[in-house]
């Protein structure tokens, strides 16, 4: 019990950095309703684009700012592949995702690549897990307002409406298209954020970093909206609600592993936390007949 | 204001499946034009529909809106000119956003957007009003998703939207045949409200021969792909639903005695 209330700053933090990725997964998942598996790859990219600007000698923020246009391009990319080229949306990221596994090798020139908080000024660091909490807790807050004033203008909508019925953007005026990709690209931006700010944080970059990071977003989103569902109606609690979620994915974590699980289990654990999170409400709407959504009855 | 000329349309061509949906569609609206379009099932009543939205690409043949080519301009550059209702409910609103946000979205309907604010208080008063004049007591749910009205709500709501912003020609494709007969008639009286207020051009699909007759200036008849029968003016108002029949009849060689227009 000791040892797991020593892990909970440690999984708080975590839990928050991740948690931008997770608001970069509800906007493709949620909003576009996209699912978009760039997000394995970009995670590292932006990862791995942060280390190597700062132990290049740039400025730690600055460097944020290139894990972001990095995870830009990724998500750039799966955008054109799918809008352009018209590959499916989920062959169009496990392209991307499997493409910038090489691209990653490239940037950072080995699988791995250590950053030292001794060395340079760092953002955050597990080092300092209280102010790592802070950091990344003002970055999801921040980011969290900025997308609710974005998703407000309109353009803003127009991603939404999109994500919502293609067939009404387009008789609206929308250009589908672009709106994915740019729904797509501004995720990636986030999951890149969060890859930059996940390196510093465990002092180091790696190429392998990324791998199932669809589905710890995938089970941050869901566990943020079954918990949450019914009381957050505002858009922005809603995109709080996934931060949330990957906070509790993470104690949950750090539970299962003082339980005894092995590491090497827990990819299997969070696939099935995801498998099943995404079957409830199927099941649920398959055997209790739900009334009264959707259309409903024809009298005006 | 809207110009259809020798528009051919031929879905899976050289399989098994080939369907000339369109062969050769001459039509001409003038402004004002109310245009109803009857036809059996496959006669291409909505593809010539789609065909004018952009929904997809013709074979031959052009489409001129307001003097403006369009054949070539894909669905939401179309849009600008076009307001639309469809059959299925569901396809003319965001069921996932507000009824406040999908009015919005319409009458931004040809506009460039960008980082605006998606919705001002003005426009929130206009919508009220504009709702209010419906009389569903739309305007006291403005903030409730779209997706909890009915389906009725939802055309009436749709109809709002394809006329929010004054479209160049309005499309509405058999939009009360989803509905139960009472609220298809609110939706259709609504329909002609809104036409006849803004004096918009229209072009109806509907399986109701009745309302074909009765509403409008025009009617065509459409079969196989062709505009068989074009009548206007006086000689439409006095059509009976006997004659249209029997047009069908010419034209079908019989076989239209098993289509599902007589039923109506």
């Amino acid at each position: 019990m000791g040892a797991l209330i020593n892990a909970l700053p440690g999984s708080i933090a975590q839990g928050l950095i991740w948690g931008i990725l997770a608001i970069g997964v509800y906007i493709t998942f949620k909003v576009l309703d996209y699912a978009d598996l760039t997000v394995d790859g970009s995670l590292a990219t932006g990862g791995a684009v942060a280390v190597i600007c700062i132990t290049g000698g740039m400025n730690p923020y600055l460097a944020m700012v290139m894990a972001f246009g990095a995870g830009m391009l990724a998500g750039f990319v799966t955008g054109l592949f799918h809008t352009v080229f018209g590959i499916p949306a989920i062959l169009s990221g496990i392209l991307t995702q499997l493409g910038l596994y090489s691209i990653n090798m490239r940037i950072l020139g080995k699988s791995n690549q250590a950053v030292s908080v001794d060395q340079y000024g760092l953002i955050v660091s597990l080092r300092y897990i209280p102010e790592a909490c802070i950091t990344a807790g003002i970055c999801c807050i921040v980011i969290t307002m900025v997308l609710y004033w974005f998703f407000g203008t309109e353009l803003g909508a127009a991603v939404r409406a999109t994500g919502c019925n293609q067939n009404m953007a387009r008789a609206q005026g929308i250009n589908t298209n672009a709106q994915k990709v740019l729904g797509l690209v501004l995720s990636n931006g986030l999951v890149g954020i969060a890859g930059g700010l996940y390196a510093q944080y465990q002092g180091s970059a790696d190429v392998n970093m990324g791998r199932g990071a669809i589905v710890i977003g995938l089970a941050a989103v869901i566990i943020g909206e079954v918990i949450f569902g019914k009381i957050f109606r505002n858009f922005a609690l809603r995109m709080l609600a996934s931060v949330i979620g990957a906070i509790i994915y993470f104690i949950v974590i750090a539970i299962v592993l003082q339980l005894g699980l092995s590491t090497n289990d827990l990819k299997l654990f969070s696939a099935l936390i995801v498998a099943v999170f995404l079957a409830i409400p199927y099941l649920k709407s398959r055997y209790f007949a739900q009334t009264g959504r959707k259309g409903g009855g024809a009298d005006a | 204001m809207l110009k259809i000329e020798n528009v051919y349309k031929t879905f899976h061509p050289g399989t098994i499946n080939e369907k000339k949906a369109l062969c050769g569609i001459d039509l001409v609206l003038n402004e004002g034009d109310f245009v109803t379009v009857i036809g059996g099932n496959g006669a291409g009543k909505s593809t010539m529909l789609n065909m004018i939205a952009g929904v997809y690409p013709v074979d031959q043949g052009s489409i001129l809106i307001d003097d403006d080519n369009v054949t070539k301009l894909p669905e939401h550059k179309r849009a600008k000119y076009l307001g639309r209702v469809f059959q299925d409910p569901m396809t003319g609103t965001a069921a996932d956003m507000n009824i406040e946000e999908n009015l919005a979205i319409a009458a931004r309907r040809g506009k460039s957007r960008f980082l605006g604010w998606g919705i001002t208080g003005k426009e929130r008063e206009d919508y009220r009003e504009r709702l209010k004049a419906l009389e569903l007591g739309l305007e006291t749910r403005m903030t409730a998703k779209v997706g909890l009205l009915s389906g009725g709500q939802r055309q009436a709501l749709t109809l709002l939207m394809a006329s929010l912003e004054k479209p160049k020609v309005l499309l509405l494709d058999e939009h009360t045949a989803a509905l139960d007969p009472k609220t298809a008639k609110k939706v259709l009286d609504l329909t002609e409200e809104i036409v006849n207020k803004d004096h918009l051009t229209t072009l109806m699909i509907t399986h109701n021969m009745k309302d074909a007759i009765r509403l409008g200036n025009r009617l065509i008849m459409m079969h196989e792909g062709r505009i068989i029968y074009d009548v206007a003016g006086e000689e439409k108002k006095n059509l009976k639903v006997s004659d249209l029949l029997a047009k069908f009849e010419e034209a079908s060689g019989g076989e239209f005695s098993n289509d599902r227009m007589m039923l109506s």
